[in-house]
């Protein structure tokens, strides 16, 4: 049944650019790159039990990536910008790591903010390298070696790289579903529910923490990078905390307790605050008022509202 | 030299005063609900703004303009009471549920009254103009200091030692420790956990609202005040220690100093400075300077 559902939503993300307006279609780049991060940061949320309030810090790592190769060094190739991206973001995110998963709860989440924070300043301040308060451009990136610089941006945007994006998501999808499913996926479950008897077996908790903690940094950088290219620019916003709260939001939103969960609440989120923000500016009354009922009743998120009217079916997943 | 060393160092305690107001509100919390209140930066700023309005309508009535730190005064300390409301018809939900939960509905709190600012008063700067030199500025070793920061920062240290006095002198001071001591065996004694809560929590909220409103005269009011101030406090806190009193007031001095020399000496630098230390005290004194509570 889940498999019916997964086949048919990928069948008609498929065929999306085909019948839905150009409008409609641009609203998912931002939700398929939303939904990488999302991927990467519930393996440290849900699977892992860390909650952390600073990975808009990797977001912004990959976005001004990209910004600065296609920029400043001349280079195209979305390929090689998501490379890098992820490269950049391990390599930061192993010393921030091993700093912050000494810590649980509250120290954890203040920890991973302040070095969000750090990001956020450094990119705010330090004007002549990233732009300040403006950002930076992004230019059109090649995909696949295709110089794509002659057709139209929309055109660009809604064909090749939504495809491209699309790619992305479900490779992306596929390594986080082998990743959690695996021996390390499931250590990091035993950690999250007892992690004194996780210890007791064997199991390395800080090392454990370590590696979910750089896997999520990698695929919010990844996330990042998406981000970049169908606006054409990165600003310093991408990097604070409010950002960071919002992506956790989403993940909450899905439900942190299934995997599909954050990708639904990236979706939900996006076309959600579009369709608000079409009627009135203040879509974070709403959205606040929706994360506090989110909180109160169904902390398992619309994913568990979903399953729980269904209960044969979860029994037999 | 001495003058402009002096406004440095005046300048930060002013800060390093209001700062100490929001990260009062924000310890007490934790200390006994044990709940890190994101939204304590949207109190502050809704102080702020109504602290504007009610100085405002007063000077607006024909209200003379040397008293208007009443109607601010006033004002910042009656809009504490939404604290009632927010923690009887939000957080008293989720006393039981995981930090994770907690910290979120906080979040939800700080979406919520930045629209709510931004619906009431517009997104505009809101002063009160140059309201706070009716008291004159008075020469401290050759610097003009405006007598209004001198106010604040000797009302912010006689709260701190109000504070003080309730927590280690009065009944309900005792009943506030003895919750975040140990909360079961409080109720055991017959605490109303309940009544603790509202209370606790509308104390956190008024010394946020206070905040906001005693900077407003210096400064304009803006909507994204708020979430803004909240990273300095939780620098704040963190650097004294969370859940105590008297790191909230170090950690304001600390915070309130180093960004004002640091915006004075290399602009770049002002809160990535601060962060740095935050990180520093966070790997080698994870506790803070003078934090208790074990991690």
């Amino acid at each position: 049944m889940s498999r019916l559902v997964l086949g048919v939503v990928t069948g008609v993300i498929l065929v999306l650019p085909l019948l839905a307006p150009a409008y409609h279609v641009l609203l998912m780049l931002p939700f398929m790159a939303y939904a990488v991060i999302v991927l990467g940061l519930n393996l440290l949320f849900g699977y892992t039990g860390l909650v952390s309030f600073g990975h808009a810090l990797f977001i912004g790592i990959g976005a001004y990536t990209g910004a600065v190769l296609t920029t400043h060094l001349g280079v195209r190739s979305l390929e090689l910008m998501l490379l890098a991206s992820a490269a950049l973001g391990a390599l930061i995110a192993a010393p921030v790591a091993a700093l912050c998963v000494r810590y649980v709860k509250i120290y954890f989440g203040m920890l991973t903010l302040a070095f969000g924070m750090v990001f956020y300043t450094f990119l705010l301040k330090f004007y002549r390298l990233t732009g300040g308060d403006e950002g930076m451009q992004v230019l059109r990136p090649t995909l696949l070696g295709q110089d794509l610089g002659g057709i139209p941006k929309t055109d660009y945007l809604v064909g090749p790289y939504y495809y491209y994006s699309l790619a992305v998501l479900v490779l992306a999808g596929l390594v986080m579903w082998r990743i959690v499913h695996s021996p390390f996926g499931l250590c990091l479950r035993t950690i999250r529910d007892n992690p004194t008897k996780a210890e007791a077996l064997g199991i390395s908790i800080v090392r454990y923490r370590w590696s979910a903690f750089v896997i999520s940094a990698v695929y919010a950088a990844v996330g990042g990078a998406l981000l970049g290219p169908p606006t054409g620019n990165v600003d310093p916003t991408l990097a604070y905390w409010t950002h960071s709260g919002n992506i956790v939001f989403m993940t909450l939103l899905g439900g942190f307790a299934n995997f599909f969960g954050p990708v639904l609440g990236a979706f939900v989120f996006i076309f959600l605050q579009d369709t608000v923000m079409a009627v009135v500016p203040y879509w974070r009354l709403i959205f606040g008022a929706i994360l506090a009922l989110v909180v109160i009743f169904a902390p398992t998120g619309l994913m568990g509202l979903v399953a729980r009217r269904r209960p044969a079916e979860v029994a037999r997943a | 030299m001495t003058a402009n060393l002096v406004n440095i160092l005046l300048g930060g305690i002013f800060h390093a005063a209001i700062l100490f107001l929001v990260a009062a509100g924000l310890q007490v919390v934790f200390g006994v609900q044990r709940i890190f209140n994101l939204a304590c930066g949207s109190f502050y700023a809704l102080g702020a703004y109504v602290g504007v309005t009610a100085v405002r309508a007063f000077t607006g009535a024909g209200g003379s303009p040397a008293l208007f730190i009443v109607p601010l005064v006033f004002g910042g300390l009656l809009v504490g009471l939404v604290g009632v409301v927010v923690e009887r018809g939000l957080l008293s939900f989720v006393y039981d549920s995981d930090e994770a939960f907690q910290l979120l509905l906080t979040f939800a709190l700080v979406l919520m009254l930045e629209d709510v600012i931004r619906l009431t008063w517009g997104t505009a700067p809101y002063s009160t103009a140059g309201l706070y030199l009716v008291y004159g500025q008075v020469t401290l070793l050759g610097a003009q200091v405006p007598v209004y920061n001198l106010i604040v920062i000797g009302a912010s240290l006689g709260i701190a030692v109000g504070i003080g006095w309730l927590l280690t002198r009065t009944a309900f001071g005792r009943i506030i420790r003895a919750t975040a001591d140990n909360r079961e065996m409080a109720e055991a004694l017959g605490v109303d956990m309940r009544w603790v809560y509202a209370k606790v929590f509308t104390l956190g909220t008024a010394l946020g609202t206070l905040g906001g409103a005693l900077v407003i005269p210096t400064t304009a009011a803006m909507s994204e005040m708020g979430i803004e101030l909240i990273v300095e406090a939780f620098a704040v806190v963190v650097i004294g220690g969370l859940g105590s009193m008297r790191g909230a007031f170090v950690g304001a001095l600390v915070v309130g100093v180093f960004r004002a020399v640091a915006i004075a000496v290399y602009p770049a630098l002002e809160m990535l400075l601060i962060y740095l230390i935050v990180i520093a005290v966070l790997v080698l004194r994870p506790r803070g300077l003078f934090g208790g509570a074990a991690v």
